[in-house]
């Protein structure tokens, strides 16, 4: 087999990884769309503020110690223990559910009926408001993030594909199981939007606020399950990125790696999310590795936006999303 | 009503009324934003041993100095606007340290025109070197350009002088700052004959797969690095997990802070970044620091970055400042000097190893004296080389001079060019 092919064909399962953890961002963006219609600016800041929070937890660090040390002349820093992995991601959830009533109690509930560009708005204050506070709470250093995630090259792929080849294909052990728990997180996503009753009511919300609640659906109830939900997912999307990368401000700007994903796989679906997620990888890595080299490298961030736009123009509502007919 | 009146107009009069006899250092920091990680450091060691000489010695000369801290987030246009809010605090500012190439490339003409000096310690427009054209901005001791050679001299050490055909692939931020090391290395590797590969990566640089499964195809015998902030921490990372040996992987300055390393583990060990000053704490002055400024509760920050790579080279910056205010202090005969002073104290600034031994400071960084003519020192530079169980950097290398033949021409034509288009008539 010519080396290219074999090397392309390393790009496009490296273009899937990677497109699984794009997709994991957007998924976040796509449930409170779904549900409430709107754009959450913050969906990235959510995943940082939710990995720094377990990262606190498992290191066992006392939160606003910058700020208790400065008014009260302590050196505290530590509680002195540390949590395992697991308790640190449910005691994170809590946190991110708590987050989720405060985020409704204090801004959504007096918005409802407001126009979309408000609620957006609302959302970008909430997201540097949760820079800010994430930074006060858990410091603005560097954090190593060890769930116990395997890292590196799977020498399994590498081995086999050598012995077939004669060239081992390069795949990340993290990439392969972020691939996994993006499957499971979106086949119990769909599971639980079509077959709960939660889930359905989600729906019933989603398609018109005023029809559920006439018929007895909890406007709060299922904006805080929402918020709630994209804060795990959050939460997932934050421990895969900042174990790639530590805990850090940038993990924020991975939002800007959904943004194509949703333009192309529509703002209201579930599997949209994915597929744009993996087409947005793949085509990316692609073209950096076929054309790249050609025009001088470093294209994958505006590609990723010109395939966005291709589709758009094509299909605006996205490859998943609903097309709205309003009749006038 | 009268009584307001008079209280708005005596603070009025506080406010706008020059400080007596203060030396005003701005410090442009950024403690917020995606750099901010590295932005503390920094600014916590170049405050903190400001704060020292007016703990332990009354400031500099009998002359308290006034720090005045202004937030820019690395943002190009806040940093702008922190310069025009900030020069004319005090009896006007000294001296800007922006720590951002892009801050720097918008006040060259500001603080030309405006008449205040600039130090751009290793980063900024490299051919401000040449102080026959900036006359208002200085970059010792070490530049971008001076890196690049560096690196080139390094490999070429443990190489027995010899790195013809062989390959080195830079890995750079796809921005004004990564790309500077290109025309130097381009010019080198025409000189010494290796192949030089271009890997540029996309701010943040968050998404390095496509550069580094190229790394593992094409096998480069030696990767640079010019990153910032995140894209350093990816980089690192990435070459841990396709097994690229670490001790051949070599970061510039800007990428080689605990910061860059620590996120990635064990892996990490034996990676090297350059550098142009030492590293750790064993130094006497820091003995100072924690007694007069830490211990005190004057610290910067949360006091927690002394001794870190970063931390010593806001410090390190600090003390340059504080030797160009005595030289200028001395050469003028008056304690409370003015900018232009300043910029002769720069001009004019000598950094020897007693100097450096007396300050508390010994074998901290490379003698180098500045002129009229070079605003940029020797271009003398180490390698360092990460420890992952020690967690600490440790200098593998003496101070040595970057490819003075290469890089002499290198500035002399980009400054002359600048000269040309800004109608600049080069002189001392």
């Amino acid at each position: 087999m010519p080396d290219q092919l074999i090397f392309g064909m390393e790009v496009v399962l490296n273009g899937l990884m990677a497109g699984v953890l794009y997709a994991l961002v957007a998924l976040g963006f796509v449930l409170i769309y779904k549900a409430s219609g709107i754009f959450n600016y913050a969906q990235g800041v959510m995943a940082l503020f939710a990995a720094m929070t377990l990262v606190g937890m498992m290191e066992g660090r006392v939160p606003f110690s910058h700020l208790i040390n400065a008014i009260f002349g302590t050196e505290i820093h530590h509680f002195g223990w540390h949590l395992p992995g697991l308790l640190a991601i449910l005691l994170t959830m809590v946190i991110m559910v708590v987050l989720a009533w405060i985020v409704n109690q204090l801004i959504f509930r007096h918005l409802v009926n407001q126009e979309p560009i408000i609620l957006f708005m609302a959302t970008i204050g909430l997201a540097y408001f949760l820079e800010g506070f994430g930074d006060m709470m858990w410091g603005s250093d560097i954090k190593k993030l060890d769930v116990g995630l395997p890292q590196g090259i799977n020498d399994w792929i590498d081995a086999t594909t050598f012995e077939i080849m004669g060239y081992g294909f390069f795949i990340d052990n993290l990439d392969i199981v972020a691939t996994g728990v993006a499957a499971l997180l979106v086949i119990a996503l769909v599971a639980f939007a079509q077959y709960s009753k939660q889930g359905r009511a989600m729906r019933a919300v989603a398609d018109d606020h005023q029809a559920a609640l006439s018929v007895g659906i909890s406007l709060n109830f299922i904006w805080v399950m929402v918020w709630s939900l994209a804060g795990f997912v959050a939460l997932v999307a934050g421990i895969m990125w900042g174990t790639k990368s530590g805990v850090q401000f940038s993990l924020s700007l991975i939002a800007l790696k959904a943004l194509p994903v949703l333009m192309l796989g529509g703002f209201t679906s579930i599997p949209g999310a994915i597929v744009g997620g993996l087409i947005i990888g793949v085509g990316e890595k692609l073209f950096e590795f076929a054309i790249g080299p050609m025009v001088g490298g470093a294209t994958e961030n505006w590609f990723a936006y010109v395939l966005a736009l291709i589709f758009l123009v094509f299909r605006p509502q996205g490859l998943f999303g609903e097309k709205i007919i309003e009749r006038v | 009503m009268k009584q307001r009146l008079l209280t708005a107009l005596t603070a009025a009069m506080l406010v706008a009324s020059p400080a007596l006899a203060e030396l005003t250092v701005v410090d442009t920091s950024y403690r917020t934003g995606p750099y901010g990680a590295n932005g503390i450091p920094f600014s916590d060691g170049y405050q903190d041993y400001f704060t020292l000489l007016n703990e332990r010695d009354g400031g500099i000369g009998g002359e308290k100095i006034n720090l005045v801290e202004c937030e820019t987030g690395y943002n190009t246009e806040k940093g702008v606007e922190c310069y025009e809010a900030t020069k004319s605090a005090g009896n006007g500012a000294l001296i800007y340290q922006p720590l951002s190439t892009g801050i720097t490339y918008q006040l060259i003409p500001k603080v030309s025109s405006d008449g205040i000096p600039m130090h751009t310690m290793g980063y900024g427009r490299t051919s401000a070197k040449n102080g026959e054209v900036f006359k208002w901005v200085f970059n010792y001791p070490a530049n971008y350009w001076d890196g690049a050679s560096h690196a080139i001299t390094h490999i070429l050490n443990e190489n027995g002088g010899d790195i013809k055909g062989r390959k080195i692939a830079l890995v750079y931020h796809n921005s004004a700052y990564g790309k500077e090391p290109i025309r130097t290395l381009e010019e080198l590797a025409k000189k010494h004959g290796f192949e030089l590969t271009l890997l540029p990566v996309e701010h943040p640089g968050q998404e390095q797969k496509s550069q580094w499964l190229q790394i593992r195809r094409e096998k480069p015998d030696n990767v640079l690095m010019w990153g910032w902030g995140v894209m350093n921490q990816v980089a690192v990372q990435e070459a841990v997990n396709i097994r690229y040996p670490m001790d051949q992987f070599i970061g510039i300055w800007w990428s080689g802070s605990e910061n860059d390393v620590k996120a990635a583990g064990e892996g990490a060990n034996g990676y090297k970044a350059l550098t142009f000053h030492n590293l750790g704490d064993e130094y006497p002055v820091y003995d100072d620091l924690r007694k007069f400024v830490v211990d005190g509760g004057k610290a910067a920050g949360a006091g927690d970055q002394v001794g870190s790579v970063l931390y010593n080279r806001g410090m390190y910056a600090a003390m340059l400042a504080a030797e160009a205010i005595k030289t200028a202090q001395e050469m003028h005969g008056v304690s409370a000097i003015n900018a232009a002073q300043m910029r002769d104290g720069m001009e004019n600034l000598e950094m020897t190893e007693a100097k450096m031994a007396a300050l508390g400071l010994p074998n901290f960084g490379p003698e180098f004296k500045v002129s009229c003519q070079n605003h940029g020192g020797n271009g003398f530079g180490a390698v360092s080389q990460w420890d992952a169980a020690a967690g600490e950097f440790k200098l593998i290398t003496d101070y040595f001079q970057s490819d003075q033949e290469i890089i002499s021409a290198l500035v002399a034509e980009d400054s002359a060019a600048f000269a040309a288009e800004s109608g600049i008539t080069p002189g001392c």
